[in-house]
């Protein structure tokens, strides 16, 4: 067994790692050199400028109100998603009370299953697309409703003060359908014991699902936050369709600043790539600092 | 081994393949270099004055928008009749920066480009980083079959200093594009309305439409700078070119100027009064024009490109007139006639490009007559060559828009700052009049806001900047 490790290890290892080294470390890397240059991205020709492009982005209010957008979209989006989620995932699970010590979701959790599902099945930018004809000012879903009711209705998209929220609103409806799905299989490997002795002993949904559920899935819901957060810090795809940081980059976000900066109103690769590794590093300390925050002691079910 | 070992090794082996990365970091900018050795050129004679290689490839990528693509392959059959043994790579995209963008660097290019649409590269840093061909050989060739003239006297004014850097012109823009305001002639027929040539004319006329019901007016409220030009045109038209020249040339409170302080007092009115189609600052150019298409709007800001863009969705009938913007009263230094004609659709030849005499030659038959007339037949747009409309059949609008500009005549003005910075037009005043001209913000701070663009550019070492005279 012993001497024919190192060919085996060789043949599943090398062709994997060489492939991660050429298309994902190389090209950061890359971006690490780049943002030490004033490259405009149209010739060969590059000087090093050294740290002057972190030096004019510090300074770069764009920059800055997008980081805030940033850290809004950071405070709001995981926890509404991870709340509603998990919330829909007990009612799926475990809402119904039918039967004395029966867990079991509410009346029609099937279907329900199936709708909060949809949004994962369509691309982001059909969603885009889609959630900006239900925020047109004129014949959208929304005005009409708010029409209907005799209330006067914003223009969504078309107001700073609104547009931010209506993005969010969209990024937490397309991603809640995921998450209900991953918390409801964490939910369906908790021993249903548990459940049916916390039944007996009376307790209440809600004190279900904080003092039992939660606890349970602690590993899971560190998980979606990882993920959320780091979605958070990018949300580029639905803001760039639905906004495009407007009006007035009351929705702008840090991946819109950097694409704009390169592909957009300039040409300034050597900046766009200093924006890009800002981006690196607050992404990976927000992944660093969920994965410690949410630190606590695992569960084994023996 | 343990599964510790295994995760150790693998670092080990990745940290190794870390020089390699290294080595291959150079290259997203480290292609090109001096390789333009076996660039095509031909011997120049009285039938070839460009030196084409008669049978060098040429490749050519169109935008493929508003006009799609087939006036283009139009144009690529009359060059192959020229020159049969040429053989013609046609290609046409929506995203011109990215699919170009790595192949300037690698020094690859096409031979002509049209660098148009969203996904447009800033002609500021191609401009600064001498990637495109000087086209001045171009315009003292004579023209293909306008006899005894040279290109450059085929052309309308202003055509060739719009694609002008620093006297180099680098940039052919193809179309003449006249901005105004328009409006549906049918509409003011049937409501007996007659459109105003001053501005407090103007907002009579926009009480009395919204009195009967219709919204003065609508814009492009995810692209606000639609609202730009006619607020500037009407600042030019009281102050004179030079105001435009001003903002061109990114002199201190050029955004402040007294012509610009009239003119956004004289648009706030339409704010203020609310004689803006409600929900506008939510649409984007293609819903607002549909609006004032279904008649929910009578007036709209946009460029000759409207008709042919809107052609879907225009009721039988329309009839939709261009208008120069009003004038603000007796002191204006040019007359009402005056309007906004400028030269757009812009084609370069990088100067990188194998077959740079080929993309001369190509620009040379799309202004040549023949060109210029196939391509106003196919996509119903003016081309800068001039008097090329002759005997052409024009769609309604388009031949106000002949109309327009025979009566503007030298009065014709222009700015080029969105050439020059795109970022200033597309992403500053942009936003500054979305503010505008939701009304959240007043004529003073609106102006305020472009000037800080404006200086933001100016303060801005990174960015090249350019100069034109009055």
């Amino acid at each position: 067994m012993k001497h024919g490790k190192y060919p085996l290890i060789a043949t599943f290892l090398v062709p994997p790692v060489l492939l991660y080294v050429v298309f994902v470390v190389s090209p950061y890397l890359q971006a690490f050199q780049i943002s030490t240059t004033d490259w405009l991205g149209y010739s060969a020709e590059a000087n090093p400028v050294g740290l002057a492009n972190f030096k004019t982005l510090w300074r770069d209010e764009y920059v800055w109100n997008a980081l805030k957008n940033n850290a809004v979209l950071l405070a709001l989006v995981p926890v509404s998603t991870i709340v509603l989620g998990l919330f829909f995932a007990t009612m799926l699970n475990m809402g119904g009370r039918k039967g004395r010590a029966g867990v079991a979701g509410v009346r029609g959790s099937a279907v329900y299953r199936t709708v909060y599902f949809f949004p994962q099945v369509l691309s982001v930018v059909i969603i885009a697309l889609l959630w900006k004809e239900v925020y047109h000012p004129g014949k959208g879903l929304l005005t009409s409703a708010a029409n209907g009711l005799g209330l006067a209705a914003p223009t969504w998209l078309g107001d700073p003060r609104t547009a931010f929220w209506c993005v969010l609103a969209v990024m937490i409806w397309s991603n809640v359908g995921f998450y209900v799905v991953l918390f409801g299989a964490a939910m369906s490997s908790v021993p249903r014991e548990i459940y049916e002795a916390v039944l007996l002993d009376g307790a209440s949904r809600l004190t279900t699902l904080w003092r039992v559920t939660i606890p349970l899935l602690w590993d899971t819901v560190q998980v979606a936050w990882v993920y959320l957060a780091i979605f958070a810090l990018d949300g580029f795809i639905l803001v760039q369709l639905m906004t495009n940081g407007g009006p007035n980059f009351s929705t702008d976000v840090i991946g819109v600043r950097m694409y704009d900066t390169a592909f957009g109103s300039e040409t300034k690769f050597g900046y766009a790539s200093a924006i890009g590794v800002v981006m690196f590093f607050l992404t990976l300390s927000v992944a660093v600092l969920a994965l410690r925050i949410g630190k606590r002691d695992r569960i084994e079910y023996s | 081994m343990n599964r510790r070992d295994i995760l150790r090794r693998t670092a080990a082996a990745g940290l190794l393949a870390t020089p390699a990365a290294g080595l291959l970091t150079g290259c997203a900018t480290s292609g090109g270099g001096d390789d333009a050795g076996e660039s095509y050129r031909g011997t120049k004679s009285e039938a070839n004055p460009l030196g084409v290689a008669e049978d060098a490839p040429l490749e050519v990528v169109i935008f493929n928008g508003g006009f799609g693509e087939e006036y283009a392959k139009a144009h690529q059959a009359m060059y192959t009749e020229k020159y049969p043994q040429a053989k013609i790579n046609h290609s046409a995209t929506q995203e011109i920066s990215k699919t170009l963008q790595p192949r300037f660097v690698d020094g690859t290019p096409p031979d002509v480009v049209n660098n148009s649409g969203a996904g447009q590269i800033d002609f500021n840093g191609l401009v600064s980083q001498n990637a495109l061909a000087d086209l001045g050989e171009l315009l003292d060739a004579p023209s293909l079959d306008i006899p005894g003239q040279t290109v450059r006297e085929t052309l309308l004014p202003g055509a060739v200093e719009v694609g002008s850097y620093d006297g180099r012109f680098l940039v052919m823009n193809y179309t003449y594009t006249v901005y105004g305001i328009w409006h549906s002639t049918k509409l003011f027929a049937d409501r007996g309305w007659a459109y105003a040539t001053t501005w407090d004319e103007h907002i009579a006329l926009c009480r009395q439409i919204k009195a009967a019901g219709i919204a003065p007016w609508t814009y492009a409220g995810i692209h606000p700078r639609y609202m730009s030009w006619p607020l500037i045109s009407t600042a030019i038209k009281f102050g004179g070119p030079e105001v435009a020249t001003a903002i061109d040339n990114l002199e201190p409170n050029a955004w402040r100027s007294e012509a610009m302080r009239m003119a956004a007092d004289a648009w706030h009115q339409i704010v203020k009064d609310r004689y803006i189609l409600e929900g506008s600052p939510g649409l984007d150019h293609k819903q607002s024009q549909t609006a004032w298409c279904q008649g929910k709007a009578a007036f709209v800001s946009c460029g000759s490109w409207l008709e042919s863009e809107q052609a879907d969705v225009t009721p039988a009938g329309f009839d939709m007139t261009v208008q120069p913007t009003p004038r603000l009263g007796a002191g204006d230094k040019l007359p009402y006639e005056a309007i906004r004609g400028t030269a757009g659709e812009p084609f370069m030849v990088p100067a990188k490009a194998k077959n740079i005499a080929g993309g001369l030659e190509y620009f040379r038959t799309m202004l040549s007559r023949r060109g210029a007339q196939d391509f106003t037949r196919k996509v119903a747009s003016l081309t800068v060559v001039a008097g090329a409309t002759e005997g052409v059949q024009l769609p309604y609008g388009l031949t106000t828009v002949v109309k327009a500009l025979d009566a503007s005549g030298a009065n014709g003005f222009n700015w080029v700052y969105n050439n020059y910075y795109r970022k200033l037009e597309r992403n500053l005043v942009d936003a500054a009049c979305g503010e505008f001209f939701s009304g959240r913000v007043g004529p003073a701070e609106f102006l305020d806001q472009c000037q800080k663009g404006a200086d933001s550019i100016a303060q801005d070492s990174s960015i090249t900047k350019y100069k034109r005279a009055a």
